[in-house]
This record gives C-alpha cells, structure tokens and sequence, in this order.
C-alpha cells in the first residue's frame, strides 16, 4: 500500500514537472524568444489559461504527499525551511507577473512585469533542480527524522553540506536546461513566425549542452548516491525508466522537424518523465536518504501514514483525479492550436 | 520573541491575509452565477457585460487567492511539522481533497470561463460560471472541514504511543462542528461579496457614471445583501454558538466575558473584560439573555471562566472577547444597513437616495473587518489547543526553525503582501474606473 502512493506520489509530481515545466520554461526563455510586445503577449497568451491548473499538481502533489507520508512532509518541508520561502516568494511574484502584466499599457509596466517572470522562472526550475538534488544526495536526518540545512556550507557535499553543493548546483542547471529546451519546445508549438523559429533555434542550440549535462549529473549521481546502483541492480526491469529517458532526448533532436513539432514535445515530456521516474526508482524505498548512516533515512514504510488512511484515501483519490484528467483534456482542447491575437 | 509566538504570528498573518481573497471569490462566484442566469433568462446583453466586468475583478482578486494560498499548504510542512507529522494523515486528506477535488476544477473552468466565452456560447458559459462557483465552493467545504477537526476532532482513534490514527472519514467530513462553521462561513462570503458589489454599484450611482449598471449592482447586492446577513445571525451564527458551548465551554465563557458560573447569566453587549480583579469593568448587559440564547431556557447555567483551570483557558482572554464582540457587533450594524437599503430599494427610491447610497458606499471595509474577526475568534478560542482536546499548541511547531529564521521570513511574507496589497487596490481600481460598458465579448479577453 506504501508503494502504491509512493507511485502515486511521484507520478503526480512527475506530470506536475512535465506541465508546470513548460510554463516555466516558456519564461525561462521569454526575453529571449520574444522581443516585442506582441510577441511577449503570444508567448503569455499560450501558457495564460493553463498555467494556474498546471501548479494545481504541486499543490495536489503536495496534498497527497502530507496525507500519504506524513512523516516525510514535516521533515523535508522544515528542514528545508529557508529555500522553500524563497520558492514560494518567487512563485508569487511569477503568478502575479503572469495575471497583471497585460492589465495597463505602459513602456515601463510590461517590460518590468516581463522580467520578473523570466527571473522568477528560472530561479524556480533551478530551486526545484536543488531540491531534488538534494533528496537524492540524501540530508542529515536525526533520530527523531528530522533535520535543518543551511542554505550552503563548504559545497563538498560531505556531512556537513549544505543546501547547495557542487552536486546539487549540477542537479540545479540540468533542471534548468532541461525546462528552457521544454518550454522553447513548448513555445514553438504554439506561436508562429519569429517567435516560433527563435524559440526552435534555442532548443536546437541548447539541446547539445543539455546532453553533456546529462551524461555529467547520471556519472555524478551514481557516485553520490550508492543506493541507486543497488536498485538498478536488484531489479533490471528498472532500466526501461533511464531508457525512456534517453529515448526522450534523442527523439527531442531527431523528431524536430515533424508536424509542427508535437513529436519533439512530446519527447521532451518523455525525457522528463523517464529522468524523474529514474530517480525515483532508484532511491526506493527511501523517500528521503540520509547522508550520514542510512539506517536514519526516511522510507516509505516509516513515513507513511497508517494503513486505514491509505486504502480509503484510494477510494475517492482514484476517481478524483479521473475526472481532474478529464478537465485537463478539456481544457486543452479548448485552447489548442497557435495562440491567435486580438481574437 | 520566542520562536513559538513567531510561528504563531507568521501563520496567524498569512492566513489573515489569505483569507481577504477568497471570502470575495467564493461570495462573487455565486452573483456572477446570479448575472449569467439573469443573462440567459432574459437575453439582455447588459447582463452579460455585467457579468463581465465582475469576471474582471474576480480575475485579479483569485489570482492574489492563488498567490497567498500556496504558502498557506507549505506552511504546515515548514512551521508546523510536529503538528502535521502527527495529524497529517488525517487533515492531509481533507487537504489533498481539496486540491484534487476543487482546485482542479476552480483553476480548469475559470481559464475557460474568462477566456472561452465565444467559442461556448451562452449555454455552456453559464455552465462553465456554475462550475467555478461549484469548484470554490468544494475548496471552502475541504479547508472548513479541516479547521472543523481541528476545533472538534472526529473521526479518529488515539494509538499506542499517542499518535492520531484516522478510523473513519466519514466521520471526519461529517463532524457536527462543520456543518454550521460551513455555512456561516459560506453565508459570510456572500455577505462580503454582496456589499462589495452594493458599494461599487452605489459609486456609479453618486458619481453619474454607468448607471445602468449601477443600478443593476445595487439592487443585486442588496437583495442578496439582506437575505445572507440575516443568515448570518440566526440560523447560522447561533448554530456556531451552540456548539461551543456543547463543545468549547470555556471558549465560550471567555467569549462572552462570563466570570462566575451563573444560572440566568446576563449576555454582555459592552464592558472591559478585567483579568485581575476578574470581572466585566463597565458591562452594559441584557439579564438571561445569554442562557436563553445557548440553552433556550431563560434560567439555564453556563459556567464562567472562574470554573476551569487556567490551563484550560484560552491564553487570550481580552482578544477573544474583543474579536467576538466585534463580529456580532458589525453583524447588528451591517443587518440593520441592508434592512434600511432594502425598504429604500423596495419603495423605489434607493437610486436617489444619496445618503443611503454614500452608507453603502462606505461600508465596504466591514463586512472585510467582521470575517477576521470572525476568525480570530475561532482560532483564539481553539487556544491552548493546536487540536482541540488532543494537541497543545506549542507541541506542533516546528523544532528546528529557529525564531530568527522564522522572524526573517515573516517580514518577508509582510514585505511582499504590502506590495500584492498596493497592486492588487491599482487594478481594481482601474477596473472600476474603466466600467462595465465597453465590455463586449472580444474586449473581455484580457490575453
Ligand atoms: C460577514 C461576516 C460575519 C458576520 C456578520 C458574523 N460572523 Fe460569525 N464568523 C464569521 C463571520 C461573520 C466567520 C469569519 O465566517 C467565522 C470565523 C470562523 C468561521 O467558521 O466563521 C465566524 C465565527 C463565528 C463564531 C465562532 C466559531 C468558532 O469558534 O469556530 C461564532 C460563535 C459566530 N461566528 C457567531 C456569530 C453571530 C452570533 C453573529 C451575529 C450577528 C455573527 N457570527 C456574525
Ligand atoms: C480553515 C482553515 C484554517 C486552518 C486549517 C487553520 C489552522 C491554523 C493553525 C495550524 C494555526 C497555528 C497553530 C495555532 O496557533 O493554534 C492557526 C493559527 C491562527 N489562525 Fe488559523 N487556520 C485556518 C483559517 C484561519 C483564517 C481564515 C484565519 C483568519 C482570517 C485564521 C486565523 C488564525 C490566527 C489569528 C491564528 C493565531 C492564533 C494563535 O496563535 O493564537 N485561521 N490556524
Ligand atoms: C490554512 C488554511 C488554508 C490553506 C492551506 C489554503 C490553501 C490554498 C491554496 C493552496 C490555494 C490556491 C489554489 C489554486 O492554485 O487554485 C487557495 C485558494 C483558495 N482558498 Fe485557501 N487555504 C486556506 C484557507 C482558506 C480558507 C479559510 C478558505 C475559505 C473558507 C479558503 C478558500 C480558498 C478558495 C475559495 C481559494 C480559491 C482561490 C481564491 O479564492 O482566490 N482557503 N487556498
């Protein structure tokens, strides 16, 4: 039962990336797929009516996480204290860049608005890179499993690391990579002219830099993180997760030029999901290893909340997120197709 | 300060200042609904730009709803760990809910709703309108139920090592405290949203401007106006307060600033309550009045504050009071506001009535003031308790975040919301001072 929300847990994360990621991504390379106004009011206009819904899956993820694992919930989310206000400021800031920029015409009000959400996306994907650099690496949890990092140490990424070390900053730019190549990929399938060549030619440039990265964090995480070896190890069938993963970022390359480009977004969205779901079948059962004696780290058998809780909450998560699917095909049907100006 | 009241004070600002969006988004979801049927029934366009121009405003006040909603989640991880490692499997789900059930919805069909009018057509964006209301109204019902558990916990058995094991749910979603905590909730948000739409209506009216529209507001802010805020008093407010005397008994003493147990206890309408010499300092009191609103026998006992340990008594006695005679105080003012606009309105002289029209102007502040008062009576009250009955407060925090750390970002959050806060009065400015007509459909899409 723990490892079926374990499933479902970074499933809904994972989908939560793969949506919120484009949108993030899209203003990630905001300022410099789009210059005039016009073509920023596209590039807004086509994350507009969706992006709302798509951070609705961290707040659910979230939800689920809190219930399901409740011991995790309390631990990561004080211990990581200082980062996650940081991430919530910036995820305000962004949400209100988005719904109040195009409010008043003015030569210093849209261009002010314009920035704020490039930087507070690109700090985002690379606070929410740290994060989960960080879970993997594994926090120096104490015996009641809790703990506190302080934002950076020595960034060795020994015992007494910090938020920030050389592994987590790796982790950080391959997530920022990873959502400019989404988000450009994103922007081009849904503007046209000027916009939708820059946005192409920036995933084509950056895709080559995000595939050394690739290589360096898979190299690196190995040797941070032993456990990961032992899980690939004892179940081979687990390959098809870094499979799907490589599969995802040749095709982003190699379907590039096909039907408006779909096929290299949804590449994209493979790519994501096999690097997220790699990660998260490697650390298993762990949800949050400890850096110091693995005895202490946080699994899914002792984190979890207790079992009554889990089967009933099976019973209503289940057709909920049926019908929250159902909206979500509905509203992008809605919205689909290049975003048209002043229709 | 010491790192608890900082945590306390931390989560005590950014739900406050939450909680100011959402009351007017659940409330104005319910009249746009009101408008859009008006439009379909009728077939008058004025309706629908009406409705229009309040999909504006809702827009920008759910997008601060959003904003300040989000930190609200995390902060049971990050300031309240103890509290939600041990009850997270049980809130958590009524939390996760909310999201799954709700959010999806609210955040799905308002994206259709402000951007989809003409690709629906009438019909569908009615119902597009119906689902947003639907969706906010859930969000209300899942985090209601939450603070339900926590002023009355349900549902629940303790285990071994005292850890709160959940044993039914549906004991928690229907716990008997969240039926009237509910709908006195819900009731006041179409309070708030009714006086916000009766004093923007009432702005058009005495500046000259839009007074078609005008009009409209007026009437329909203070038909619905009248209607919730008497239903905010009776049944639903003495609903709430029947069950804290059930279940609260020394809120409630502390509520009403009752000292000594008594039988034909007086109700209180003024007077300072005096925690050295324990007494009401300068009441103005209804005799028995108290013992038949609770009890409905004029002669009936309810116990005083002097009747429980100091343990068990709310740690703020003066706020309490203070805060509850606040809300039922602008309660009586804002009943006895919409009763005089409503036999203006009914005679057919309220659009000229400037007087009438300036009080509806300037009341739209109170409803604001009445719902946090609100709140902070039932959060003060619920103290010493996290969990009422089961969970202290200072046994929730969380024990690595350090006051400093803490205090850091408190000013942080009061940094940000003071410039949301300035943005936020801009827009809806603008808006106001744009108006509704130039609101055709094309115009309405705002991307
Ligand atoms: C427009 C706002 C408004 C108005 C006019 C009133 N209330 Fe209220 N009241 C609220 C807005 C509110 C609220 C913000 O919605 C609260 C806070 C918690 C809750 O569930 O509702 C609340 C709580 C609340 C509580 C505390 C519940 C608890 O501790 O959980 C009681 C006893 C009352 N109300 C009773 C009344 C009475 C007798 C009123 C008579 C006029 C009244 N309220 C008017
Ligand atoms: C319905 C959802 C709500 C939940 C689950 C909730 C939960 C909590 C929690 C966990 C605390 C901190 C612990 C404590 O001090 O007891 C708290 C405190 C507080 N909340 Fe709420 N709250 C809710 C709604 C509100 C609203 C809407 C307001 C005000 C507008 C409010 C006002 C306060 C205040 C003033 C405190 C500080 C009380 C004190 O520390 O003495 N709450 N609440
Ligand atoms: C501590 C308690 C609370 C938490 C954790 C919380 C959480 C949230 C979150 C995460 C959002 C954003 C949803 C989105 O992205 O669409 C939100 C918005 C909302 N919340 Fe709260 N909230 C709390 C208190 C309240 C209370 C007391 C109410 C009313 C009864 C309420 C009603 C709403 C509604 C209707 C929305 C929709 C957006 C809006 O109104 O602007 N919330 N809340």
């Amino acid at each position: 039962m723990e490892t079926i929300w374990y499933c479902l847990v970074a499933v809904m994360i994972t989908v939560y990336v793969v949506l919120d990621g484009f949108d993030l991504g899209a203003g990630i390379v905001h300022l410099f797929v789009a210059r005039t106004d016009g073509e920023r009011r596209a590039v807004l206009g086509s994350i507009g009516p969706v992006w709302d819904g798509n951070e609705v899956w961290l707040l659910a993820g979230g939800g689920t996480l809190y219930f399901a694992f409740p011991a995790l919930y309390a631990s990561s989310f004080s211990g990581f204290y200082l980062p996650l206000m940081i991430v919530l400021w910036l995820l305000i800031l962004r949400g209100i860049s988005i719904e109040f920029r195009n409010h008043i015409q003015s030569l210093v009000w849209q261009p002010l608005w314009d920035v704020v959400f490039a930087g507070a996306s690109a700090l985002l994907a690379i606070f929410f890179g740290a994060a989960l650099g960080n879970v993997v690496r594994g926090v120096p949890l104490d015996r009641s499993g809790e703990f506190f990092l302080p934002l950076w140490t020595d960034f060795t990424a020994g015992k007494d690391t910090g938020i920030l070390d050389w592994y987590t900053i790796l982790i950080a730019v391959a997530a920022l990579l990873t959502l400019a190549v989404h988000g450009s990929l994103w922007v081009a399938l849904k503007t046209e002219g000027a916009v939708e060549g820059r946005a192409r030619r920036f995933a084509r440039g950056t895709w080559w830099v995000l595939l050394i990265w690739v290589v360096l964090i898979t190299v690196a995480s190995f040797r941070i993180q032993p456990h990961l070896k032992e899980s690939f190890a004892a179940h081979p069938w687990g390959y098809v997760f870094p499979l799907s993963a490589i599969l995802g970022l040749t095709g982003i390359r190699v379907l590039g030029g096909l039907r408006e480009g779909l096929e290299s977004f949804l590449s994209s969205c493979l790519f994501i999901l096999g690097m997220l779901t790699s990660a998260a079948f490697g650390i298993y059962p762990y949800v949050l290893p400890s850096n110091a004696d693995p005895a202490l780290g946080l699994t899914v058998h002792n984190s979890a909340a207790p079992l009554y809780g889990l089967q009933v909450g099976l019973m209503w998560f289940i057709p909920g997120m049926i019908l929250a699917c159902g909206y979500f095909v509905y509203t992008y049907r809605s919205f689909s197709g290049k975003v048209k100006l002043d229709g | 300060m010491d790192a608890l009241t900082v945590h306390r004070l931390h989560f005590a600002f950014t739900i406050t200042f939450h909680y100011i969006f959402p009351q007017l988004t659940m409330g104005l979801a319910l009249l746009i609904l009101i408008l859009k049927t008006m439009a379909l029934r009728t077939g008058e366009e004025h309706y629908n730009r009406a409705a229009r121009f309040w999909a504006k405003i809702f827009a920008i006040n759910f997008a601060m709803g959003v904003v300040t909603g989000i930190p609200m989640e995390f902060q049971f991880g990050t300031n309240w760990a103890r509290f939600s490692k041990a009850a997270g499997g049980v809130i958590g789900q009524t939390l996760a809910m909310e999201g799954v059930f709700s959010f999806f919805l609210e955040s799905s069909f308002l994206g259709v709703f402000l951007f989809g009018e003409k690709r629906l057509g009438p019909k569908a964006h009615w119902f597009a309108a119906f689902l947003v209301f639907a969706g906010s109204w859930l969000s209300g019902f899942f985090i209601i139920a939450t603070n339900a558990w926590m002023q009355h916990p349900t549902g629940y058995e303790l285990g071994k090592n005292g850890e709160i094991l959940l044993t039914s749910l549906a004991g928690l979603l229907l716990n008997p405290w969240l039926f009237w905590q509910y709908l006195h909730n819900m009731i006041g948000s179409v309070v708030t949203a009714s006086f916000v739409m009766a004093s923007v209506g009432a702005f058009y009216l005495l500046t000259n401007r839009s007074e078609e529209y005008g009009r409209t507001f007026v009437r329909l802010g203070v038909i619905a106006g009248m209607i919730s805020t008497f239903l905010m008093a009776f049944p639903t407010g003495d609903g709430q307060g029947k069950n804290i005397a059930w279940y609260q008994p020394p809120t409630l003493a502390a509520m009403e600033g009752l000292f000594e147990t008594e039988h034909g206890a007086p109700l209180a309408l003024i007077g300072q309550p005096d925690l050295e010499n324990r007494r009401l300092d300068n009441p103005i009191t209804i005799p028995r009045a108290l013992s038949f609103l609770t009890y409905q026998r004029w002669g009936a006992e309810v116990k005083g504050l002097n009747e429980f340990p100091p343990e068990r008594l709310p740690d703020n006695i003066p706020l309490l009071y203070y805060s509850y005679h606040i809300m039922v105080g602008l309660g009586t003012v804002l009943i006895g506001v919409m009763a005089l606009a409503s036999l203006s309105l009914w005679r057919g002289r309220l659009y000229h009535a400037r007087q009438l029209l300036w009080l509806l102007m300037l009341m739209l502040p109170f409803p604001y003031i009445a719902t946090t008062a609100g709140w902070i009576t039932a959060e003060m009250g619920r103290q010493p308790w996290l969990i009422y009955g089961i969970m202290r407060t200072p046994a929730g925090v969380s024990p690595h975040v350090s006051a400093g750390n803490a205090l850091f970002t408190l000013i942080g959050f009061m940094g940000i919301y003071t410039v949301l806060a300035i943005l936020f009065l801009f827009l809806v400015r603008r808006e106001i001072e744009e108006g509704p007509e130039h609101l055709t459909q094309a115009r309405a899409i705002t991307l």
